[in-house]
């Protein structure tokens, strides 16, 4: 029993408008065909030709068409008509396009509606409620005039929208009427299709709808609410938009997504999708006949690239992702910690932290020489060099990869005033970036070397200067990442309790309590090191106010070779 | 932008115009088949030098993706390349022996070419060691690339240059005709890339990868740039500025999202470093008809005569452009 039948709207690719077609057909489901007039009428012969051996197609009237005008409708409304009046058995009619692709058996479809014989589905949503459309014009499509077409005259269209708000222009909504939006693909039962081709005031509201904004997302959408028994709110076409308002295409690769949405019509498919038209034209659905379309599958994975085209991931730099300054959402992949000063007062630190974090840990990576990367390795994750000169040429660069080559592991690294500074000022505004700071802690490590005085002076005012003007840099009000500074002094009077806090702030770190203390530096002798400098009219002011007694090395409670706990 | 910037570059474009048909005079056509140039076809745009063992892969390569005709520029080979093309069903060819160098390095050849067969089309301009790789390439031919991204109103696809290397010394393993070369030079660099934005034409700068790494560690402003807008669809009007890295009108080098997200994207699979690179390398030496006074074949030349491994611990195996996709060195955006 022909009880459903099919209208198709074709403008392009009319070679698989017609296999569909034939396979509609021959299937007993009639079929009217409305062809755009643009198509040459050569062309429209053949595809007329190729089809005229099937007696339950017939082709309707031919209207010119535009995107998001009235012609739509119009075409629709004559292809309706038509086959109202040519197939009396048919319950259901179900307009497609020209790229809609059955994905089930229509039998399927034909029970699931014979079993829902009064049901119209239609999407049909109030503008009031939800943001149906993918941006653009909302509830202002009813209440400007749009005699312009927005795909070939955008000039006009736009400048007339303008005028419309400058006045305040209000277009009146005619009697009885509540604008709905939805997808222009739907399935509607004779009863109400008829009933809104046959209203006495169909001219009446032809004349409102034909100035709206894409009238084929409202007109039955809207008409649907006044003659319709059962509303099921849905489109049973597969039809997905992105987020410039242009449906998602289909191709072969779609082939198992689309067989198990158990959708019954897909749109759009690419024409040239052969696997796709071939499979599902073919072969009969082996799945559970009543089964119910369950498009979320699909949703996910064009919500997944909607998001990915808008937010795309963070910390990434490439060459199709390079966003302007505070778009970045994010100006590194991950969380990291950089250890300023530390490597100076404790001996091994690096091995230590490493030890006790249970990863990496990187030298100084921005060193003057080269790049120390842990176990001083020539490359590093991504293949990023060791050579001081390329690291130079884009430190923050070189930063960004770091962080991206190495996500899932969290990068610790040393850093100091007689390191390249130019990335300071791009760790202090990054949200991942967890920085502490011993400011002075330069002066052990002059302390320490076997150089001559004048030497030592020269350098540590130079390093103090750098240093300062990093302090500076973090202490900046805009600044964002998790910073923590003492002074070489106030660090050393409780240096446990201080690691303990960085730890604890790290995400991912062990909580256990620190056992193993790293080994300080002995600093016998290092008052009277500051105080040398400070004679030789150095001020080591970023040391802090260093007792002249100074501390031992060691922890202060304790042994040295008890490992140290903190209560 | 001032006016006067914008029309500055006006004037340069129409320079490119000019020049491209100044310097295409000598091209002498070997072979015309573009009247089988059908609309809506894609159409591969390739300037080369004694190539010929490469010919046979680059061909079914991109016939394979669906590009329906090529266009090549022949600059006075001497090893049969001209004549294998000349046989070819789906190819035109010109011959020139002027200096490649003073055509802009091929781009005032390609400009006129694509302005007079390309108008219309979507065309892909590569030289003959890039392969084009995008997203879903393993599945969906380029035409389905170039109709999505026509139905986005996008006019250009930018894909950035991938240097792809052997394990082991360059010499070590010949590719013979044919063959994929990526079967032997299937290492690559992940994550070593810098970026930089040039505000005069609207493009990004990148610098990186293993060239960089070995032979521009000392001097990395003088690195080969890697960033290329290879697929456009062509305008009259249109032209590369320089070379395939940057075009005018400077709308099209656009292929970058400045707001957060990303756009769709590709990569050029780069088989440049094979056996016979050495040879290239040493032939250029005498030419000196590459850019920049060959500086970079110069730098290989010193590099390569000494122990030319690019391959580290941390290169990556190359898989499929999935792989490169979750390294972030190309993008599906919003394509799926």
């Amino acid at each position: 029993m022909s009880t459903l039948g099919f209208v198709m709207l074709c403008h392009t690719a009319l070679h698989r408008a017609a296999q569909v077609a034939r396979h509609w057909a021959e299937r007993d489901c009639p079929m009217v065909i409305h062809v755009d007039r643009s198509v040459p009428r050569e062309r429209f012969n053949d595809f007329r030709k190729s089809l005229s051996d099937l007696d339950n197609v017939r082709f309707c009237k031919r209207h010119r068409c535009d995107w998001g005008t009235w012609s739509l409708v119009k075409a629709s409304q004559t292809a309706s008509e038509m086959m109202l009046a040519e197939f009396p058995a048919v319950r259901h009619v179900y307009l497609a396009s020209g790229s809609c692709l059955p994905l089930r058996p229509v039998d399927d479809l034909r029970a699931y509606l014979a079993a829902r014989p009064m049901t119209d589905f239609i999407e049909s949503v109030t503008i009031r409620d939800v943001d149906w459309t993918v941006g653009g014009l909302n509830e202002e499509r009813f209440e400007y005039r749009f005699p312009w077409p927005w795909k070939t005259r955008r000039f006009l269209f736009d400048r007339y929208v303008e005028l419309q708000r400058a006045v305040g222009y209000r277009r009146k909504l005619p009697e009885g009427i509540t604008p709905h939006l939805g997808s222009q693909w739907w399935c509607l039962t004779r009863q109400t299709l008829s009933a809104i081709l046959e209203d006495p005031r169909r001219k009446e509201l032809e004349d409102f709808f034909r100035l709206v904004w894409i009238p084929d997302e409202s007109y039955y959408q809207t008409l649907v609410r006044n003659y319709g028994r059962r509303i099921e709110s849905r489109s049973l076409t597969l039809s997905k938009f992105d987020f410039q308002g242009k449906p998602h295409v289909f191709y072969d690769d779609h082939l198992h997504l689309l067989r198990r949405s158990d959708c019954f019509v897909a749109r759009k498919i690419w024409p040239r999708a052969n696997r796709l038209y071939r499979t599902f034209l073919s072969a009969e659905h082996t799945g559970d006949r009543m089964a119910e379309p369950a498009p979320g599958k699909i949703d996910r994975v064009f919500s997944k690239a909607l998001e990915r085209r808008t937010r795309g991931r963070s910390g990434l730099y490439m060459h199709s992702r390079y966003p302007n300054p505070g778009w970045e959402n994010g100006i590194t992949a991950a969380p990291y910690s950089v250890f300023h000063g530390f490597n100076d007062l404790f001996e091994n630190f690096e091995a230590w932290l490493s030890r006790r974090l249970g990863s990496t840990v990187h030298g100084n990576l921005f060193a003057p020489r080269r790049v120390r990367f842990s176990g001083g390795a020539d490359v590093h994750a991504g293949a990023l060099s060791a050579s001081a000169s390329l690291r130079d040429y884009n430190p923050e660069a070189f930063l960004t990869n770091l962080i991206w080559n190495t996500r899932g592991e969290r990068q610790v690294f040393m850093f100091g005033p007689q390191d390249n500074q130019r990335p300071g000022a791009f760790m202090a505004n990054d949200d991942n970036a967890q920085i502490s700071v011993i400011t002075g802690a330069w002066a052990v490590r002059l302390f320490t070397s076997n150089r001559n005085f004048s030497d030592i002076r020269t350098e540590a005012a130079a390093l103090q200067r750098r240093e300062a003007d990093f302090v500076e840099t973090l202490r900046d009000r805009s600044r964002r990442a998790d910073i923590r500074i003492w002074t070489l002094a106030d660090f050393v009077e409780e240096p446990m309790e201080n690691l303990q806090g960085i730890l604890d702030a790290m995400e991912g770190a062990p909580v256990q309590r620190l056992t193993e203390a790293p080994r300080m530096v002995d600093l016998q002798g290092f008052p009277q090191f500051l105080q040398s400098l400070k004679n030789q009219g150095m001020n080591p002011f970023m040391v802090g106010d260093f007792p002249q007694e100074g501390y031992s090395g060691e922890p202060r409670s304790g042994d040295a070779s008890r490992p140290y706990l903190v209560r | 932008m001032k006016a006067v910037q914008r029309y500055a570059l006006r004037l340069e474009r129409k320079k490119y115009l000019v020049r491209a048909w100044r310097k295409s005079r000598s091209l002498l056509s070997v072979a015309d088949r573009t009247d089988a140039i059908r609309t809506g076809d894609v159409l591969c745009f390739c300037t080369l030098r004694n190539e010929r063992p490469r010919l046979k892969y680059f061909l079914s390569y991109y016939r394979d993706r669906g590009v329906s005709h090529f266009l090549f520029v022949d600059n006075d080979s001497d090893d049969g390349s001209r004549e294998y093309l000349a046989e070819q069903r789906d190819c035109s060819v010109w011959t020139t022996p002027d200096s490649y160098k003073r055509a802009r390095f091929g781009a005032d050849w390609m400009n006129r070419l694509l302005r007079l067969y390309g108008t219309g089309h979507w065309c892909l301009t590569v030289d003959p060691d890039e392969f084009l790789v995008y997203p879903f390439s393993d599945t969906r031919p380029i035409p389905a690339l170039c109709d999505w991204l026509e139905s986005s109103s996008i006019k250009s696809f930018g894909a950035m240059v991938l240097d792809m290397y052997p394990k082991g010394p360059i010499t070590a393993q010949p590719c013979s005709d044919g063959q994929n070369p990526f079967e032997i030079a299937c290492w690559f660099d992940a994550g070593n890339y810098m970026i930089q934005r040039n505000w005069t034409y609207g493009n990004l700068w990148i610098q990186g990868g293993p060239r960089a790494r070995t032979f521009f560690a000392e001097k990395p402003e003088r690195a080969p740039a890697l960033n290329k807008i290879p697929l456009v669809r062509w305008q009259k009007g249109f032209a590369y500025a320089s070379s395939t890295h940057m075009l005018l009108p400077r709308g099209l080098n656009l292929v970058f999202d400045e707001w957060g997200g990303e756009k769709t994207s590709g990569v050029l699979l780069h088989a440049k470093f094979l056996s016979t690179f050495v040879e290239k390398a040493a032939e250029e030496m005498v030419r000196r008809q590459h850019y920049a006074a060959s500086a970079e074949y110069k730098a290989y030349h010193d590099g390569l005569t000494k122990d030319p491994d690019l391959w580290t611990r941390w290169s990556e195996r190359y898989i499929n452009w999935r792989q490169l996709e979750i390294l972030g060195l190309m993008s599906k955006g919003n394509w799926a």
